[in-house]
């Protein structure tokens, strides 16, 4: 087989402490092929896909083994070499567009320099020419009043195909993708992920495509490289590896992954993966592993061949752990009364004027998940924080059970305000980094009147409530993890026992591990508690999984609302049935 | 064309404010020196004057007028070039200001073809060559010279070059009447070097972060991993981008320039501006005092808008965000 | 996002639920710059001219306005004992060293407290309410930075004398606007962060929000901007005792000395050089804590960026 990459025994260190951030890298890519390196944040991805260019960042340093594109062994080349070929033989697409265009220069020479470090064409006219063929490759229109736009004047979309012109204008035989689509809505990342497939195979060029989404690598990837705590842990056809994972790890992400069809049932996993210089003697997954036994402990498996084509760094593959069987996250909704939970009226938000949602009409009922779903700009987030009395301008109606409530939270009553509570998006920016965990979720108790005795032992109860320790409370917000972080937010919103909990977008932040687990504590507490829950996302698959109701939002308006199974499966609006068309999913791996 | 007319809009605009900023600071420094507890015309008299002659005083001085006509008079006199008289020397404020106005130009434009050029040289190398000796050993330097005053500066400089240590450097400007300060160059090395050294650790800090910021950011490893050479990196893709904070900190450090002159001046016995201002004060000749006031927040109000014009032509974002 | 997470706190292998749990507060900017060599330097510096500014009047050989001989004899020539020779007016240098520092630092100190209140408050309304109060507030803070500090000093001084009231009241409000913007602009991204629009949403009182949730989370930016407007303060006060404003033209003053001195630099530099060394000193010993704090808060606003 033809080979246009491959990667041998690759160490990369943290400079100065020498612990490594990966180590036992091997990989290769043939022309034309696809192959997906999937891990979570930390597990090293980028920095080998950076490797591939020989470029380390700042504090990062090459130190062992070989890449060679070609004849190009790439840690091996001087600076000025390295230039040459970078951008040529090998080209770079970044994660975010938006910060990696220089917003200083015109798109038009952006594009053209690339074309004139590496000489190619040779002269003006022909860089010219092949500026213009890049541009229709990637789907954008060629004119000189758009050439002529500086990187902002472009949605994020454009931007990122301008980063994809940048990196095939000189045809380079290798390319690495780094995230290129996070970020991106789903019709926007569906339509980008076709322009790569198809310049991919068309140009024969070796595709790195580096990302944490399994659902994306399943659609666009050839091949799949799963990454943990710096090392491949195993490697193989995407058909087989997602039909069959060898690894428990692999197992573990796949079980974590949303999916739309209703009998996938999402399993997260507590811990988190060791950091560089912490990392144990043996398998660096052993200590959140099942499976795991004395040997493994004892040394890193050796990578072995399952099957053909099939790589695993593991002593037990294929082992399937006996698991407590899962309660399902669907029930009933508990005995309906007249008045619902909560019970939105043709509500028109606005922003300094200008109408974002109109006449929406919803309902959450006790005990029942209404997801609301939409993409970026679709009103969703206004919407809820309308509902949470955190956005004031609106008209129409809000019932909390029967009472009106005011626009803004501080005209509502005490007793309003603890009995509609609200988990934000990002747990990073949730909670005051500087007050203890126990003070920020013993708030809402305090308020409600409760004395600091009977607080700090609700705070207790609290925290044992959403699966982490009592102890937690003396702890501060930056010795948490993103997933306890999230915990201790729900424990906050649910401490003074509201009816109805407003989840705006409560996982995007996290891995998909972390985002599984939290997923699950929520559909536990909602049984448990018989909370109304207004699930906040732009992840369809994720709602399936969690909502018996869901209402789509597009553009302010409120499309579709229906049940869960049946939204999914039998989508009515044109907007529902695009927006499932254009959401990737592991099940839809070829 | 509508690019050009944005621009010409955003200045027009920043413009008005400039002129609003120093309506109100005329406002202010006006209703200030109104709060005076003594009587100027007495002041200048001295207590043994008589009643009659001080009234004489107070209506030529104009004081008998209420406050509000003594404002406008007082701004269309500024507005149309002619400040009043001074209390203290009883000839119009122009009159012998001028000159001084002259020479303390000359001091600040050269301290600034100095300093600007050297700081920008000195942070944008100190980046490049980030975290090594000579790094640290400037930036520590910087750090301690950013610490002290003016004036401490110069009596140093005073007491090594002309003084204690050597003895090659006048330790006071001796700029003849009636000519201008290039007459004594020799004069001007200390009064300048106080300058340049109390404003080159600012605007040298400020290069370097901002440069710094530049090349860590994503548009510059993208610009490497494309294979652009070092060269390209540096003044195509970095430079453009480090501008902005860099003009706006030049302006501040003209501004700064403006309030440095005063001590540096009294220090070197140099006729300008900031010599006058501590001698208008210490005789309360409020005339000459409103006037450097106005001129000093005008020399502000300029910078700062030629700074944001500047920051603005030089940024893409901003250029398109004001059409 | 890095992909390097060396440093993110707790990382590790065992589930955390394991772990034993200490309490452990985020390291203040206080605690990081004081392992840093720079941050004690500089206190050591600014302790021991406290200490000399303060104290040192209490061992000083002769009194403030004491004549010890003509002016400018170095030491030896005076007509009692010398250290260093006598001053401008026959006084006593080292003495007059002993007393001059207190009216620089207290009233350098009292200015920059009463600054740091009053910016504070005013930086943490604008950043909190970004509207109308917003913009008014920051357009007269923009009116008042239209004047170097000195020259608004001047102006004031030159109406009501240079009374050590004048002094700390002029000092103090023309370094507010300085404060309140860098306060304001720490605090508008913390604004923006969701645990205040948690604490809206419980009804928290706007008050509370201001002094428990935005001004523990800007207390980096002001402890490094204290320092830098203490040092600024110093340069100031001593600025315009150098040009002649002082509460008491015969008492002792660091500034003054410099001035009334540099007549006698050829026969008696020691009346200049002394309370030269001194300002210098200071100035730089707070410079040097500023710094420390300074790269402190960058380092832990770096390591919060990675977690």
């Amino acid at each position: 087989m033809e080979i246009a990459l491959s990667i041998t025994d690759l160490r990369i260190d943290v400079a100065g402490s020498g612990a490594d951030i990966v180590d036992d890298v091997n990989l290769t890519i043939a022309p034309g092929e696809v192959l997906g390196l999937v891990g979570e944040s930390g597990s090293g991805k980028t920095t080998v896909g950076l490797a591939v260019l020989g470029h380390a960042r700042r504090g990062v340093k090459l130190a062992r083994g070989d890449v060679s594109i070609g004849d190009a062994a790439m840690l091996a080349l001087g600076d000025v070499a390295l230039r040459h070929v970078r951008g040529k033989l090998v080209s770079y697409v970044p994660q975010d567009p938006s910060t990696a265009l220089n917003p200083a220069l015109r798109i038009i020479k952006q594009l053209t320099e690339v074309l004139e470090f590496h000489d190619f064409g040779g002269s003006d006219t022909a860089r010219r020419a092949r500026v213009q063929e890049v541009m229709s490759e990637v789907l954008l229109p060629s004119t000189p009043e758009f050439m002529r736009r500086y990187p902002h004047q472009l949605s994020g979309g454009q931007q990122q195909r301008v980063g994809l012109a940048m990196a095939f204008a000189c045809r380079p035989s290798v390319i690495v993708l780094d995230e290129p689509t996070t970020g991106l809505d789903v019709s926007t990342q569906a339509h980008v992920l076709t322009t790569i497939r198809e310049l991919c195979h068309a140009h024969s060029v070796a595709a790195l495509y580096v990302t944490h989404d399994l659902a994306v690598v399943a659609n666009l990837a050839d091949r799949v490289a799963v990454m943990y705590a710096g090392r491949i842990i195993e490697q193989g056809p995407a058909s087989e590896l997602f039909f069959n994972p060898a690894h428990p790890y692999t197992r573990h992400l796949i079980a974590a992954a949303p999916d739309m069809s209703t009998d996938h049932e999402m399993v997260g996993l507590r811990g988190r993966a060791p950091a560089p210089g912490r990392r144990p003697l043996g398998c660096s997954f052993a200590p959140r592993c099942e499976l795991a036994i004395d040997q493994c402990r004892a040394e890193f498996p050796a990578e072995q061949e399952v099957a053909i084509g099939r790589l695993v760094r593991c002593i037990r593959p294929f082992e399937v752990p006996q698991r407590t069987q899962h309660m399902t996250a669907h029930s009933a909704p508990i005995a309906a009364s007249a008045t619902h939970a909560l019970m939105v009226r043709d509500v028109c938000a606005s922003y300094t004027g200008h109408e974002v949602v109109h006449n929406v009409d919803l309902h959450v009922d006790r005990g029942e998940c209404l997801a609301l779903v939409g993409e970026s700009g679709s009103g969703k987030t206004t919407l809820s924080r309308s509902i949470g009395g955190l956005h004031r301008e609106w008209t129409g109606e809000i019932l909390l059970g029967s009472e009106r409530l005011a626009p803004s939270a501080r005209d509502r009553t005490t007793a309003q305000r603890l009995r509609i509570q609200y988990v934000f998006q990002n747990p990073y920016s949730s909670l005051q980094p500087r007050r203890t965990v126990g003070d920020s979720v013993a708030r809402p108790l305090l308020i409600g009147g409760a004395s600091r005795t009977d607080a700090a032992r609700k705070v207790g109860e609290m925290l044992e409530r959403v699966a982490l320790t009592a102890s937690y409370a003396n702890r501060f917000p930056d010795q948490l993890s993103g997933g306890e972080r999230q915990r201790v937010a729900i424990a906050r919103a649910l401490v003074s026992r509201p009816e109805v909990l407003v989840c705006d977008e409560v996982t995007s932040a996290l891995d998909v591990l972390v985002q599984a687990s939290i997923v699950e504590l929520l559909g536990e507490l909602r049984r448990d508690l018989g909370l109304a829950m207004l699930f906040v996302t732009h992840n369809l698959p994720l709602v399936a999984s969690i909502a018996d109701q869901i209402a789509v939002l597009a553009d302010g308006k409120l499309v579709e609302a229906g049940p869960t199974e049946r939204v999914l499966h039998f989508p009515e609006a044109e907007y529902t049935k695009r927006l499932i068309a254009d959401t990737p999913q592991i099940s839809d791996v070829s | 064309m509508s690019n050009n007319r944005g621009v010409l809009r955003f200045i027009a605009r920043r413009l008005a404010l400039g002129v609003l900023t120093l309506f109100v600071v005329s406002l202010v420094v006006f209703t200030a020196t109104q709060l005076l507890p003594s009587d100027p015309a007495q002041a200048i008299l001295g207590r043994n004057a008589t009643t009659a002659s001080v009234n004489a005083l107070r209506t030529k001085l104009g004081l008998d007028h209420s406050a509000f006509y003594q404002y406008t008079h007082w701004l269309k006199g500024m507005v149309s070039g002619n400040p009043g008289d001074s209390f203290n020397a009883q000839q119009p404020i122009l009159d012998f200001i001028g000159d001084r106005v002259v020479n303390s130009l000359f001091l600040l434009v050269l301290a600034s073809a100095i300093s600007i050029p050297a700081a920008l040289w000195l942070g944008g190398y100190s980046a490049r060559r980030r975290d090594s000796t000579f790094d640290n050993v400037t930036s520590n330097g910087m750090l301690a010279l950013a610490s002290l005053p003016e004036f401490v500066v110069g009596i140093i400089l005073v007491l090594v070059f002309s003084v204690r240590i050597f003895h090659f450097l006048p330790a006071v400007s001796a700029i003849g009447i009636g000519k201008g300060p290039w007459s004594d160059m020799k004069g001007m090395v200390l009064p300048t070097a106080t300058l340049v050294i109390g404003a080159v650790p600012y605007i040298s800090r400020v290069v370097r972060a901002s440069m710094i910021e530049v090349m860590e950011s994503d548009y510059i490893e993208m610009a490497r991993l494309k294979g652009a050479p070092e060269k390209v990196v540096l003044w195509r893709h970095a430079l453009p981008n480090a501008l902005g904070p860099v003009f706006q900190v030049i302006a501040l450090n003209i501004a700064y320039f403006a309030a440095g002159v005063i001590v540096v001046e009294a220090l070197f016995n140099y006729p300008g501006i900031g010599g006058a201002l501590r001698d208008s004060v210490r005789v309360r000749d409020i005339p000459v005092i409103q006037f450097l006031v106005m001129v000093l927040a005008t020399v502000y109000v300029i910078t700062n808008l030629a700074a944001d014009v500047a920051t603005v032509l030089v940024t893409p974002r901003l250029r398109t965000r004001i059409q | 996002m890095s992909t390097i997470s060396s440093d993110v706190p707790g990382a590790s292998a065992v589930p955390v639920a394991d772990v034993e749990v200490v309490s452990r507060k985020p390291p203040g900017v206080m605690r990081v710059a004081l392992r840093m060599w720079r941050t004690r330097i500089g206190l050591l510096i600014v302790g021991l001219l406290g200490v000399i500014a303060l104290f040192g009047r209490y061992v000083a050989p002769y009194g403030e306005a004491e004549a010890v001989g003509l002016p400018f004899k170095p030491s030896g020539k005076t007509r009692k004992p010398t250290l260093l020779g006598s001053a401008n007016v026959g006084h006593d240098v080292w003495s007059r060293f002993l007393y001059g520092g207190k009216p620089i630092l207290i009233a350098a100190v009292l200015a920059t407290l009463l600054a740091l209140v009053l910016g504070t408050t005013v930086g943490l309304i604008a950043a909190y309410n970004r509207s109308k109060l917003d913009d008014v507030l920051m357009r007269s803070m923009d009116v008042i930075l239209a004047l170097p500090q000195i020259i608004s000093a001047l102006i004031v001084i030159s109406m009501f004398g240079a009374s050590t009231l004048i002094i700390i009241l002029t000092v103090g409000l023309s370094t507010v606007p300085r404060i309140a913007r860098v306060v304001r602009g720490a605090a508008v991204s913390v604004v923006e962060r969701d645990f205040v629009a948690a604490a809206e949403s419980l009804g928290e009182s706007r008050f509370r929000i201001l002094r428990s949730e935005l001004l523990p989370n800007v207390s980096a930016s002001l402890l490094v901007e204290a320092t830098l407007r203490l040092t600024f303060g110093i340069g100031l006060i001593s600025g315009i005792a150098f040009l002649g404003f002082t509460p008491d033209p015969g008492a002792a003053n660091w500034g003054l000395m410099i001035n009334e001195n540099r007549k006698g630099l050829i026969p008696n530099h020691w009346g200049v050089t002394l309370p030269v060394i001194a300002i210098a000193l200071l100035t730089v010993g707070t410079g040097l804590v500023g710094d420390g704090m300074s790269r402190a808060a960058a380092g832990i606003d770096r390591a919060k960026g990675d977690s």
